[in-house]
């Protein structure tokens, strides 16, 4: 007979994997869609009402720049694959960011490891014979920008598993590292002189999506999105669906019932982070083998720091991971789009303005929602 | 001038920012706030400080217009963190876009430009390498930036506040219990370091008579380096921001050999945090309480 008492005990204070899973579920389907939704919303409001003023503030009118942003994007076929294009590498460090934050961990470092993923895949795709079949080059080239971006992630992993380094701050160092050593490489060895980027890449260029429809003539949108889909839809089905994205989710709502269970901590943060700097990495393939057939230094300039705006908007999830990157993408090519009427530079403070209001709004949720649990 | 004293005027000259920027992040981070948003703070205190001088004609103005930006920002921050709890991390790094955005929009709205403002009223600096320890003295901004670090260190150390924002940063449950009000001080500390680290981007616009898109270029992130590299503490923050200082000066004035390429040298803060994270030569430990409620 175990003790009664014990059993007690621990329904309050969960101990383990299992526990701490059912208390999640008990909250009720309402509250828990509520309080995915309702944050995204509330910052989509915020951010309206500060690009009202940033409008008004130019004395134009905000419908008719609102209605120019939605022309520019969504109402043309070039307008709308570049948001596609945009889009690609976002969803990339987006998911980079989400994975690290099922397993409890901030990633920062995203920009870098897309840069690093980008790098090896122009470089795969050098080191190729000109004429290599793209079934071969393509994948070869991506799983190069994989491994890549998953080294770059795989060290603040190791660092906080073995020495308690937090990530947070190594992945921000590492990110100045990785950007340093990257510049030294393309300054001293692999540019074409007089630029910044290397040169062209014999093999595994992949198809823009103008060859399949002439309407998207002249955007960078291209097969890589097809690339980036299948691993949202794979890292879906591995956080939700397999043991290791199990062990990582746990890891990441209750370290300690975790390692209660049986499960390593240390090597799970490592598998997070480095499954992390895969999926950044990964989104090198989009400039490099879609668009310009090289590598150039900058390409990876902010979206790190918008792949944390994409995670969070789209609440960790890789549907709401894809969702809140065509929110993002829609933005930034808005913001060309309405240019004439008011400097485009205020999509760069909406960003900031979408995730201060996610942050601030995601616990006042749960603080409510809790409130009116009690009251229930 | 001596090549010995051209190499400390020019260290002092780079170190100055960082300094300001560490200072104020050292007193958020002992209060229990990540300081991620020094960059977002010099940024926005370095577009201000023009706007100020530039609507004025007194870099003073500029300086004290500086301060409120970085105390604008500094306050939102805080707001969002302590009474809307949201991340730390989070906030930080929405509080860099939105002065990176700001910024640039303001630049093309004032001034048409997208990459720089006119020149503008600033503290005289001399260019040639004889005038440098001249140009010292003639930049108040320089100064000042050097005696900030002992100035929190006596605010840390040997103050009521200092205490406060300490106990605050260590064990907030107990200097509640102890009838300090952990919020109160906790705003005062961000704002404080929102107007330490604007005075640090004031430096920056007002030192090169203009601003220019994305100044502050990192410029935050290694003051926060220094901060971890100089374990939290004041005066050993503002000695990692010199011996940064002077590992940039040492990288520019060699330059010309190619001793050793820039990239190299722009690594150094960032590795030696790293180290003094992992705990080589005797681990790095923040506040007890950083980044919690």
């Amino acid at each position: 007979m175990s003790d009664p008492n014990a059993e007690l005990m621990r329904e309050e204070n969960p101990s383990t994997v299992s526990e701490s899973m059912v208390i999640i579920r008990s909250r009720t389907l309402q509250d828990r869609v509520v309080e995915a939704v309702l944050p995204p919303l509330v910052a989509l409001l915020v951010s309206i009402v500060v690009g009202d003023l940033l409008i008004l503030a130019v004395g134009q009118s905000p419908g008719a720049v609102y209605r120019l942003m939605l022309e520019g994007t969504w109402g043309n076929a070039y307008g709308f694959a570049q948001v596609l294009y945009k889009t690609t590498t976002l969803i990339c460090t987006g998911l980079a960011v989400a994975v690290g934050l099922r397993a409890g961990l901030f990633n920062i470092g995203a920009e870098g490891q897309l840069a690093a993923g980008g790098l090896a895949a122009a470089l795969v795709g050098l080191a190729l014979p000109a004429g290599t079949s793209a079934l071969i080059a393509v994948p070869l080239c991506t799983v190069g920008a994989l491994v890549a971006g998953g080294a770059v992630g795989f060290v603040p992993g190791a660092l906080r598993a073995k020495w308690g380094a937090h990530e947070v701050i190594t992945t921000i160092m590492l990110n100045f590292i990785v950007l340093a050593l990257l510049s030294w490489l393309i300054s001293t060895r692999l540019r074409v002189p007089e630029t910044l980027h290397t040169q062209v890449i014999r093999a595994g260029a992949l198809p823009r999506l103008s060859a399949a429809w002439s309407g998207f003539h002249g955007s960078a949108a291209n097969g890589s999105i097809a690339i980036v889909l299948c691993a949202a839809v794979i890292l879906g089905w591995y956080l939700f669906r397999t043991r290791g994205g199990f062990e990582l989710r746990a890891v990441g709502l209750q370290p300690e019932a975790a390692e209660n269970a049986g499960i390593s901590v240390g090597r799970t943060w490592i598998r997070a982070l480095t499954i992390s700097g895969a999926l950044a990495g990964l989104g090198g393939i989009n400039f490099v083998l879609g668009y310009e057939h090289y590598y150039e230094e900058g390409f990876a300039t902010g979206a790190g720091f918008l792949g944390i705006a994409v995670a969070l908007v789209g609440r960790s999830n890789p549907l709401g991971v894809v969702l809140a990157a065509l929110f993002f993408a829609t933005l930034s090519q808005g913001g060309l789009a309405i240019n004439a009427l008011v400097p485009k530079q205020m999509v760069d403070a909406l960003q900031g303005v979408v995730i201060l209001a996610m942050a601030a709004s995601v616990p006042e949720v749960r603080r409510l929602l809790a409130l009116s649990r009690g009251k229930r | 001038m001596s090549p010995a004293l051209a190499f400390l005027a020019q260290t002092l000259r780079i170190a100055v920012p960082y300094l300001f920027a560490a200072a104020g992040g050292v007193l958020a981070e002992r209060a229990g706030i990540i300081s991620l948003t020094l960059e977002g703070f010099m940024l926005g205190g370095a577009f201000s400080a023009m706007l100020g001088s530039y609507y004025s004609g007194d870099p003073w103005i500029g300086v004290l217009c500086g301060i409120v930006g970085g105390l604008a920002l500094g306050m939102v921050h805080a707001v969002s963190t302590i009474r809307f709890k949201a991340d730390q991390v989070v906030s930080g790094i929405a509080i860099n876009l939105l002065a990176i955005g700001l910024t640039r929009y303001f630049l093309k709205l004032v001034f048409g430009s997208s990459s720089n403002s006119p020149r503008v009223a600033g503290f005289s600096a001399g260019t040639s390498s004889t005038a440098l320890m001249t140009g010292l003295l003639h930049n108040p901004l320089i100064p000042i930036g050097l005696l900030i670090v002992p100035a929190v260190a006596w605010l840390l150390y040997r103050t009521p506040f200092g205490l406060r924002v300490r106990a605050v940063g260590e064990h907030p449950e107990a200097a509640n219990t102890l009838g300090v009000s952990v919020k109160h001080v906790r705003y005062a500390a961000v704002a404080l370091s929102g107007a330490l680290a604007a005075l640090g981007g004031a430096y920056l616009s007002l030192d090169q008579h203009q601003f220019t898109d994305g100044m502050s270029a990192g410029r935050g992130f290694i003051a926060l380096a220094a901060i971890i590299f100089g374990r939290w503490d004041p005066v050993r923050a503002g000695i990692a921001c010199l011996f940064f200082a002077a590992a940039e000066t040492l990288q520019i004035q060699l330059q010309g050999m190619q001793a050793i390429p820039s990239q190299f040298v722009q690594m150094i803060p960032y590795v030696l945090t790293i180290i003094a994270l992992v705990g080589v030569v005797g681990r790095a430990v923040p506040p007890a309480a950083l980044g919690r409620e």
